[in-house]
C-alpha cells in the first residue's frame, strides 16, 4: 500500500484540526482539535515507521501519547479553573491579552 | 489463488479505505457539531478508527494503547470536563472577528497543500514493513520494549517526571479553597431557631407529601387541617416542572366513597 | 637548567587509578547531607567526619605507593576524562599525584579529619550542624581538586570551590550581620584575585594552547620576557587574593566571624596556603622572570611584617591568630619568591604551620568554648590552671611558632630566614625582625590568655572541653613538636624533583649552627623578654587602654586596610557610578524615551492587529508556519 495515502490522510486530519482550532470558541473543542492534530502526527509517525522498517517511529508515537496525556490533564484543569472563575469556557471572553 | 483474483487489495488497504473516510467524516463532525459532547464523541470515533489503522499497520501495541489510553482515559476525561463545565452550552455561530473564518479556512488549506505536497513528495523509498523489526525481539511489544528501555530509556524516564508534574499541576490548579466555614449540625439548628424567632418559619422538618386512597406519589400535596394545600410538602422542583395536581380530583374518589357510605347509613337509619 | 625541568608524569598503575576517590567521597557526602535534609540531622556529622578520614587513608596509600617508586617515576597522571575539547586546544580533567600534591593531600585530609572530629564537639549544640559539616566536606573536596589537578583550569575549579566553601562557612551564622558582611567581603576581595587568576589562565591558553602544568612548564622558557613576567604577576595577583597577601589582605581578619574550626581549617591550615602552592607549582614561570619572582618575595615580606604588626595590637584572640597566619603565609611567599633553593622551605613551613596553627586555632576555640564564646583576651587570664590540656597543647603550638629550637617552626622558619639572607640581605633582615615581633605578640597572647591573673567576666566558669575536642588538640600538638625534626632532612630531597629545586646535602634532624640561626634565636628571645616586661610584670587592664602609640593605633585598625580600600576603590567607584547614573538619566534615557515615544506611535497603529482573541493569534501562528514551510520548499527548489 502506497504510504502517500497515509500522508494525505494525516494531512487532512491535521488540517481539520487547524480549522477546528481556529474557528471554534469553546475551549474544550479547541483542545479536542489539538488532540486531533496530535493524532494525525501519530498516524504519520506510525506510517513512516513502517516505511523505514524499524520501530523508532512507533516509540516516538508512544511518547507523543504520553505527552498528550500530561497536556490534557493540565489543560483541562486550567479550563476547569477558568470556568470556575468566569462561568464560561468561551475563549473569546478571555481577551485580556489585548491589554 | 484468491490473492491473484484481487491482486492489489491487501488487509491494510481495506482497513484504510474503510476507516480513513470514517475518520475524516468524524473529524469534520467534531468541528461542525455545536455541542461539545457531540464533538467529544466524534473525536472518540476518530480515535477508534485510527486505532484500527494502527493495527493494520503492524502496530498492535499502539492499537491497544490508543484504545485504552486515548479513547478510554483521555476521552473520558474530556467528557467528564464537558459535563462539569456545562453540557448545555452551545457555541454561537456568529463570528466576532471580521473575516476570521474565511482566513482560517484559507490558511488551513494552505497548510494542507504544503503538508501533503511537501511531506508526501519527500517519500522516495518503498514501504519496508515492520514485520522484520517486529520479529527481531519476538513481537511488536517486545521490540518496542527493547527501544523504550534501551535506546530511549532517558526519554522514558523524563516522561515519568512529566506525568508526575502534570498530576501535581492538575491537583494544584483544580483545587478550590473553601472560603466559608463548614456548617455543622449545631450551627444549622441555631440558624433554624433564629429564623423561627425572626420570621416565624417553622423550625421542624417539612411535612411529608400527601397520602390519598389511590395516590401517594411525592407529587401529591398534603392537606392542612383547614383543607388547603401545604406548599411545603412537595419539592419546589417538582412544582415547577410538573405543577401541583388538582387536589379536588385526588380527593374526589374518597369523597365519593364517603358520600356513598353516608347515604347508605342514612338509608339504614330511615329503615330503623 | 636540568634541575628545573621537573618530572615527566607516568601513567597510573596499581592503586593510583583510585585517586579520584579522595575527591569523590567528601563531595558525595556533602551532596547527600545537603540534599537529604533533616533525615541526616542525627548522624550526618559522623558520616561527614568519616569522609575526610577515608580520603586520608587513600592519600596515605598513594603516598606509600610513591615512596616505593624510583625517584624519576614519582609523578603519576590519573586520567579522568576530557573536559573541554574544542578546535585547537583540549582540557583533560586529570589528577596528578606527585611529591608536592601528595603532601598537600595528606595535610588537607589529615588536619581536615582532625578538625571534623573536633567540630563534632564544637558544633554539638548548633542548629545548623548538618549544613556546617556538609560545607566542610564540600571544602575538603574542592581543596583536593585544587591540589590534585594536573592543569590550571581544573585547579581553578577547585580554587573557586574552596572560595565558595569559605564564603558559606564565614557567613555560616548568617543571622549575625557582621558574619554576613564578612563573607561578602571575602567573596568580593577574592574576585579581584580570581581576575588575575583567570587572566593568567587565558594567557596560558592563548600562548600554549593548553593549561596543563606540563605544557606550561615546558613552554615557559620559550616565552618572551614581557609575557612571562606578565604571567608571573597575574598568578601573583591570584595568589594574593586567596592567601590574603598585601594588598588583598583585608578579608582574612573579618573571616574570623566564621566558626573556629573553619578558621583553623580554611583560614589557617589549608585554603589560604593555596597561593603558596600556586606559586610553587608555577616554578617554571618564576624561574624565567626575576621581576615577578622579586615581586612575590616583596609581597611576602610586606605581608609578613603587616600581619605581625596587626597581631601585636589586637585583643580578639582569633584576630591575633589571623594576623599571625597572614604573617606566616608571608614567610612562605617570601620563600617561594626566593626561588629554587627555597621552594622546599616554603612547602616545609606550610606543612609545619598547618599543624601548629590549626592546633592553636582549635585551642582558641576550646578556650572560647570554656569562656562562653568570649573572644576578648582582656577577659581571659589564668586559664593555664583551669584548662590544662588546652594550655599544654597550645603551649606546644606557641613554642613551635616562635621558633624554639627542636620544635617544628624552628626548622622551617630559620631555613627561610637563612635563604632570604643569602638571596637579599634586606629581605632577610626584615624577616628576622618579623621573627622577633612574632615572638612578642605570641608571648603577649600567652600572657593575656593563660598566665596572668584572672579577669573573667561574671558568670563565666572556664572548664576543660570534652574529649572529642581535646583529642584532636593532642594529635595536632604532636606534629607541632616533632614535624620539623622528622621532615627536616627528608622534605628537601622529596620535593626537589617536583618543584625543580636542588637536593640539599648534609641536612639532618639536628639544627644547623650558623650565624643567622644564632641571631634569629637572639631576636626571638628578645621578643619574648620584651613581651614579658610589658605584659608579664604589670597587670593587664580589662578595657582597652588609651594609647598615643601610633603603631598600636594603626595595628588596632588593621593598618587602615579597609580605609585604604574605601578611599582608593570604593569612593572613586561610587563617584564613577554616580557619573554613570547621571549619564544614564540624561543621555541614554533621553534617547531611549525618544525611541519609546516613536515605538508608542508605531505600536498604536499595530495595536489593531492585537485584538486579544486567542484564535486570532493562532491564525497568525499558522500563517507563520506556512511561510516557514514555503521558505523551506523554495530553498530546496532553488
Amino acid at each position: 500500500m502506497n504510504p502517500n495515502y497515509y500522508v494525505v490522510l494525516a494531512a487532512i486530519l491535521f488540517t481539520i484540526g487547524i480549522v477546528g482550532f481556529l474557528v471554534r470558541r469553546n475551549a474544550l473543542v479547541l483542545f479536542m482539535s489539538v488532540e486531533l492534530m496530535l493524532n494525525a502526527c501519530n498516524l504519520l509517525l506510525v506510517s513512516f515507521s513502517r516505511v523505514h522498517g524499524n520501530l523508532d517511529g512507533q516509540a516516538a508515537s508512544f511518547f507523543v501519547m504520553v505527552v498528550a496525556a500530561a497536556e490534557v490533564v493540565v489543560g483541562l484543569s486550567i479550563i476547569v479553573m477558568i470556568y470556575r472563575a468566569r462561568h464560561s469556557a468561551n475563549v473569546d471572553n478571555e481577551n485580556l491579552l489585548r491589554y | 489463488m484468491t490473492a491473484l483474483l484481487v491482486p492489489l487489495v491487501t488487509g491494510d488497504a481495506v482497513a484504510f479505505w474503510i476507516c480513513g473516510p470514517l475518520m475524516v467524516a468524524a473529524a469534520l463532525a467534531m468541528v461542525l457539531f455545536r455541542k461539545a459532547v457531540y464533538s467529544a464523541l466524534a473525536l472518540a470515533g476518530v480515535m477508534v478508527n485510527l486505532a484500527i489503522i494502527y493495527a493494520s499497520q503492524d502496530a498492535p501495541f499502539l492499537f491497544v494503547v490508543q484504545i485504552i489510553v486515548y479513547t478510554g482515559a483521555v476521552m473520558m476525561l474530556f467528557l467528564f470536563v464537558v459535563m462539569l463545565v456545562g453540557v448545555d452550552s452551545k457555541d454561537s455561530m456568529v463570528e466576532r472577528i471580521q473575516g476570521h473564518t474565511v482566513a482560517s479556512v484559507l490558511a488551513a488549506v494552505g497548510a494542507f497543500i504544503l503538508l501533503a505536497a511537501y511531506v508526501g513528495n519527500s517519500l522516495v523509498s518503498k514501504t519496508t514493513g515492520v514485520g522484520e523489526a517486529n520479529a527481531q525481539y519476538g513481537g511488536n511489544v517486545q521490540g518496542l520494549a527493547a527501544l523504550l528501555f534501551g535506546k530511549y530509556v532517558l526519554a522514558f524516564e523524563a516522561t515519568s517526571a512529566l506525568l508526575i508534574t502534570a498530576a501535581v499541576g492538575a491537583m494544584v490548579l483544580a483545587y478550590a479553597e473553601r472560603l466559608t466555614p463548614r456548617l455543622n449540625q449545631r450551627a444549622r439548628a441555631k440558624a433554624r431557631i433564629a429564623e423561627y424567632a425572626a420570621n416565624g418559619v417553622h423550625p421542624g422538618p417539612r411535612p411529608s407529601s400527601g397520602v390519598y386512597a389511590r395516590h401517594n406519589a411525592i407529587t401529591s400535596p398534603a392537606l392542612l387541617p383547614d383543607g388547603t394545600v401545604s406548599q411545603d410538602s412537595v419539592s419546589s422542583v417538582l412544582i415547577t416542572r410538573i405543577g401541583l395536581p388538582d387536589v379536588d380530583a385526588l380527593a374526589a374518589p374518597t369523597k365519593k366513597a364517603f358520600a356513598a357510605m353516608e347515604a347508605a347509613q342514612g338509608a339504614d337509619e330511615e329503615d330503623v | 637548567m636540568t634541575l628545573l625541568e621537573g618530572l615527566t608524569p607516568v601513567a597510573a598503575t596499581g592503586l593510583f587509578p583510585l585517586a579520584w576517590l579522595m575527591i569523590a567521597i567528601p563531595l558525595v557526602v556533602a551532596g547527600l547531607l545537603l540534599l537529604l535534609g533533616r533525615v541526616t540531622d542525627g548522624f550526618g556529622h559522623y558520616v561527614a567526619t568519616l569522609a575526610p578520614i577515608a580520603s586520608f587513608v587513600v592519600a596515605v596509600a598513594l603516598f606509600a605507593g610513591l615512596l616505593g617508586r624510583p625517584e624519576a617515576q614519582r609523578a603519576v597522571t590519573v586520567p579522568m576524562y576530557t573536559w573541554i575539547k574544542t578546535g585547537s586546544w583540549t582540557v583533560e580533567a586529570n589528577l596528578l599525584i606527585d611529591p608536592l600534591s601528595i603532601v598537600f593531600a595528606l595535610l588537607v585530609t589529615g588536619v581536615g579529619g582532625l578538625i571534623h572530629v573536633y567540630s563534632i564537639g564544637y558544633m554539638a549544640h548548633d542548629p545548623g550542624r548538618r549544613r556546617f559539616f556538609a560545607y566542610l566536606n564540600l571544602f575538603i573536596a574542592a581543596m583536593l581538586t585544587l591540589v590534585l589537578s594536573d592543569n590550571y583550569l581544573v585547579l581553578f575549579v577547585g580554587w573557586e570551590g574552596v572560595g565558595l566553601a569559605s564564603y558559606l562557612l564565614i557567613s555560616f551564622w548568617q543571622h549575625k550581620p557582621t558574619a554576613a558582611t564578612a563573607g561578602k567581603k571575602a567573596f568580593v576581595v577574592n574576585r579581584v584575585g580570581d581576575l588575575g587568576m583567570t587572566m593568567a589562565i587565558f594567557t596560558m591558553l592563548a600562548m600554549f594552547g593548553s593549561s596543563s602544568f606540563e605544557a606550561v612548564n615546558a613552554g615557559a622558557s620559550k616565552m618572551s620576557p614581557f609575557w612571562v613576567t606578565l604571567l608571573g604577576l597575574l598568578l601573583l595577583v591570584g595568589a594574593c587574593g586567596k592567601s590574603a597577601q598585601v594588598p588583598l589582605q583585608s578579608w582574612l581578619l573579618d573571616a574570623m566571624e566564621g566558626p573556629t574550626p573553619v578558621s583553623a581549617l580554611i583560614h589557617a591550615a589549608t585554603m589560604v596556603t593555596a597561593g603558596v602552592y600556586l606559586v610553587v607549582r608555577s616554578h617554571a614561570v618564576y624561574a624565567e622572570t626575576s621581576v615577578a619572582a622579586l615581586a612575590v618575595a616583596i609581597v611576602g615580606t610586606v605581608t609578613l611584617l603587616a600581619g605581625a604588626w596587626i597581631g601585636t595590637s589586637k585583643d580578639d584572640i582569633k584576630k591575633v591568630l589571623a594576623g599571625s597566619t597572614m604573617s606566616q603565609i608571608g614567610y612562605m611567599m617570601l620563600a617561594a619568591g626566593i626561588g629554587p633553593t627555597a621552594y622546599a622551605f616554603a612547602i616545609f613551613h606550610l606543612l609545619t604551620h598547618g599543624f601548629f596553627k590549626a592546633n592553636m586555632f582549635l585551642g582558641a576555640g576550646s578556650v572560647m568554648h570554656g569562656m562562653a564564646d568570649d573572644v576578648n583576651m582582656r577577659h581571659y587570664g589564668g586559664l593555664a590552671k583551669s584548662m590544662q590540656i588546652t594550655y599544654w597543647t597550645f603551649l606546644m603550638g606557641y613554642l613551635a611558632i616562635i621558633g624554639t629550637p627542636f620544635f617544628s617552626g624552628f626548622y622551617s622558619k630559620d631555613s627561610i630566614i637563612e635563604a632570604a639572607w643569602e638571596k637579599q640581605p634586606v629581605l632577610g633582615a626584615l624577616a628576622l625582625i618579623a621573627a622577633g615581633v612574632t615572638a612578642f605578640y605570641m608571648t603577649r597572647l600567652m600572657f593575656m590568655t593563660f598566665w596572668s591573673r584572672k579577669r573573667w567576666q561574671e558568670g563565666v566558669h572556664p572548664h576543660e572541653s570534652p574529649a572529642v575536642m581535646w583529642v584532636p588538640l593532642v594529635l595536632l600538638a604532636i606534629p607541632s613538636v616533632i614535624a620539623g625534626m622528622v621532615m627536616n632532612s627528608w622534605i628537601g630531597g622529596w620535593l626537589a624533583p617536583a618543584v625543580g629545586g636542588e637536593v640539599p646535602v648534609g641536612v639532618s634532624w639536628l639544627p644547623r649552627v650558623s650565624v643567622i640561626g644564632l641571631v634569629t634565636l637572639a631576636v626571638v628571645i628578645a621578643g619574648v623578654l620584651v613581651a614579658y616586661l610589658v605584659f608579664g610584670r604589670t597587670s593587664i587592664p580589662e578595657s582597652v587602654p588609651y594609647t598615643r602609640n601610633v603603631f598600636t593605633i594603626m595595628g588596632r585598625h588593621d593598618l587602615y586596610g579597609d580605609t585604604f580600600n574605601e578611599v582608593v576603590f570604593m569612593r572613586p567607584g561610587e563617584a564613577l557610578t554616580r557619573g554613570i547614573v547621571a549619564l544614564d538619566d540624561g543621555v541614554v534615557d533621553g534617547a531611549v524615551q525618544g525611541g519609546a515615544s516613536l515605538a508608542l506611535g508605531l505600536g498604536g497603529g499595530l495595536r489593531r492587529l492585537q485584538n486579544g482573541y486567542v484564535r486570532s493569534y493562532g491564525l497568525t501562528m499558522v500563517i507563520g508556519v506556512i511561510v516557514v514551510g514555503l521558505a523551506l520548499v523554495i530553498g530546496r527548489l532553488v
